[in-house]
């Protein structure tokens, strides 16, 4: 009776592994049989669309680092899989410095950053690498006071409140920035920043550094970092999700938050004063004056923080993607190649739709022609 | 002598010898890989944070300051935060713990305690995220108001105003320890019901035919053969409550302050881990490491004061009689 039962089991689990087994290459061959349609599919319609279809790319990518940009990365890495179904690309996030310790480690094929390798880091890379930027975006300063629409701040005024150096909404720094609504302009304010780590905070902090940090009038004092020594009586929340849930939640907040979070909380943000002194509304077109303004070096490094120009709002953050100039391996450069390719050109398109803004048209080219110094191994 | 006793009565005694021999290298092998695997943890993690060791020397455990941008890292005040904040969880978890342990195992009814027992086990099972995620969705904005209260009244008072100091939003120590506390009750509420069961029923039998009432039959018979058990029920307690990282990372604050109000924001060694981890580079990610050395050094210091003050306990309330 035992033994029977046994050898029933046994015959039904090897039946199991079987039909496994066989639904497994079935699936093969189903997966095999499928792309080859539809890259034909694709083929044509991109033929259609653009004129020149391009060469299909087989290999799979594992990118991490910066979350600012990663919405748009995750958008690019749905819309690259529909032209190129044979290659992959994951992107995980988890911060810039992680993404550039990743690099280094060669953990992963490209690395996502919102600033720049320190000089004294580049030595711990396995080769030289090239800067490929992608968007930029502005990031807000939004804020929760009833009946004003459009606060104005310049960056003197925002160290200070930031600092904690002013306090109340009615003090007379905001006031004569903001006269029209002097009286909806009372009760306290409460800072809110970020508990994490992050190039938003890096870039807000760079913003207020280079304005009246210590180069200047010496206002801003918490220098800059991705994490700065925030006063004791500042609220924080985890990620851009959570700061604009305090600014949201607390009236007389005011918090820095990226424009596709903001807009998602419906919060209200400020004008800020640039460095022409007009005060600017934090839109895509602004953020591009500001990349336009912005002096781009030769390896494509570029800051639009606090740049020249009427019309460009002064904390347009920008971000890149590293890699490194010598592949090791043939199909995965190419599938680099292809994959940045693809964001520096249909991918500008896309990025306004989903609050990006896109390159310059001259940085988008300086940007192709630096895809040219990928080399692949022969 | 018995050996060949025994082997004559079996004639699976042969095979058994050598099955006792396997057994027992198993288990020596099973516990020293432990002991490999912890010392394995030490080792490298200790090494990886040598940066930051090395630069920031023993100020790294007395500096107040941390602050990655200018690169000093001092723990001091991260080591306050995970104390703090687990000495709340435990003041506010434990006598509900023993209470609820007590009330299922001495006091309700069967059937009663059968619902008791699994919804408290359910909450054992809820991933901390998702008390994080309510803390600081629900919990936090909730707070501010209270914590003003509670000032008001409190305040004024001398010493004990000091716990209740001004409020700076709905994150802050308390949050955390009553985020924590949520967390820790149903392990040392399980364990403690256990080791309650274990109290012999002619211990209890004697108490009530002395005439005890039931609250004195538990204070003379339950507590004291607990009194060991429970205190490692709270020990691993106290363990989960300094380990824990995101649910506490979301609703502490990050204040990264030293002082005893409750309604102050604060930050604890795995929550700054958590936060920071993904920007750090170089020295930066060295101090995160050593953070997460002087957690395992801390955890472990408070553990063997813990057993040391049990051991003490049961010898001198039970020397007679044992």
């Amino acid at each position: 009776m035992y033994s029977t039962k046994k050898r029933f089991t046994s015959v039904v689990a090897m039946l199991l592994g079987l039909a496994l087994v066989g639904a497994a290459c079935g699936d093969d061959s189903g997966t095999d049989a499928a792309p080859t349609t539809q890259a034909n599919g694709t083929a044509t319609t991109a033929a259609g669309v653009t004129t020149t279809k391009p060469a299909e790319v087989t290999g799979t990518l594992n990118g991490s680092g910066a979350t600012f940009p990663k919405a748009f990365y995750d958008e690019m890495i749905v819309d690259f899989k529909k032209a190129q179904p044979k290659a992959t690309v994951n992107y995980a996030g988890g911060g810039s410095g992680k993404g550039r310790t990743d690099l280094q480690g060669g953990v992963v094929d490209f690395a996502g950053s919102d600033g720049l390798v320190a000089a004294a880091d580049v030595s711990k890379y396995k080769g030289a690498f090239v800067y490929v930027p992608t968007v930029s975006a502005p990031i807000t300063v939004s804020y929760n006071l009833s009946g004003v629409d459009n606060l104005q701040l310049s960056p003197e005024t925002i160290a200070k409140i930031f600092q904690r150096e002013i306090k109340t909404w009615d003090d007379p720094a905001i006031i004569a920035e903001n006269a029209a609504v002097k009286d909806k302009l009372k009760g306290n304010i409460v800072v809110a920043h970020r508990s994490d780590g992050s190039g938003t905070t890096e870039n807000f902090t760079i913003f207020l550094d280079k304005s009246v940090g210590a180069g200047g009038s010496g206002i801003w004092k918490l220098k800059r970092g991705s994490t700065v020594e925030w006063p004791a009586d500042t609220q924080a929340g985890n990620g851009n999700t959570g700061v604009a849930q305090i600014v949201k939640s607390t009236a007389g907040a005011i918090g820095y938050i990226d424009l596709s979070d903001a807009k998602a909380s419906a919060l209200k943000y400020a004008s800020i004063k640039n460095k022409a002194g007009k005060y600017v509304q934090p839109t895509l077109e602004a953020t591009s004056a500001a990349v336009e303004g912005a002096t781009v070096n030769a390896d494509l490094s570029y800051d639009p923080l606090w740049a020249d120009g009427d019309k460009a709002y002064p904390i347009a953050a920008p971000t890149w993607i590293l890699v490194y100039v010598d592949q090791t391996d043939k199909v995965k450069g190419e599938t680099i190649k292809a994959f940045l390719r693809f964001m520096l050109t249909d991918g500008q398109k896309v990025a306004p739709t989903i609050d990006y803004a896109p390159l310059s048209s001259s940085l988008t080219q300086k940007a192709l022609a630096q895809l040219d110094k990928i080399k692949l191994p022969v | 002598m018995t050996a060949t006793s025994i082997e004559s009565q079996s004639d699976l005694s042969g095979k058994n010898r050598v099955g006792d021999r396997a057994f027992r290298w198993a288990t020596y092998a099973a516990g020293a890989f432990v002991l490999v695997v912890l010392s394995a943890i030490a080792v490298t993690t200790t090494r990886k944070a040598w940066p930051a060791f090395d630069e920031m020397g023993f100020h790294f455990f007395t500096s107040r300051r941390w602050v990655p941008n200018e690169g000093v890292f001092g723990a001091r005040a991260l080591i306050f935060g995970t104390l703090y904040t687990a000495v709340i969880a435990l003041v506010l978890a434990v006598p509900v713990s023993i209470g609820i342990a007590l009330f299922t195992t001495q006091v309700a009814p069967a059937r009663l305690r059968r619902w008791i027992v699994s919804v408290v086990d359910l909450l054992a099972v809820i991933p901390s995220v998702v008390f994080g995620l309510w803390g600081v969705l629900f919990l936090a904005p909730k707070l501010p108001g209270f914590f003003e209260n509670l000032h008001d009244i409190f305040g004024p008072v001398p010493l004990l105003g000091r716990l209740f100091g001004t409020q700076n939003g709905g994150k802050s120590f308390l949050t955390a320890g009553v985020i924590l506390a949520i967390m820790i009750t149903p392990i040392i509420t399980s364990l403690s019901r256990e080791v309650i069961d274990t109290t012999p029923p002619s211990d209890r039998e004697a108490a009530y035919g002395l005439g005890a009432t039931r609250w004195e039959m538990i204070r003379g018979a339950v507590l004291p053969h607990s009194k060991g058990g429970l205190v490692g029920a709270v020990m691993l307690g106290l363990g989960r409550a300094m380990g824990e990282t995101i649910a506490v990372a979301l609703v502490v604050g990050s204040g990264k302050s030293i002082g005893w109000n409750l309604f102050g924001s604060g930050d604890t060694m795995p929550a700054v881990i958590a936060n920071e981890w993904g920007e750090a580079e170089g020295t930066w990610r060295a101090a995160l490491i050593a953070l997460a050395v002087t957690l395992f050094v801390v955890t472990i210091i408070v553990n063997l004061a813990a057993t040391a003050i049990v051991q003490r306990s049961i010898a001198k309330s039970s020397g007679v009689r044992r």
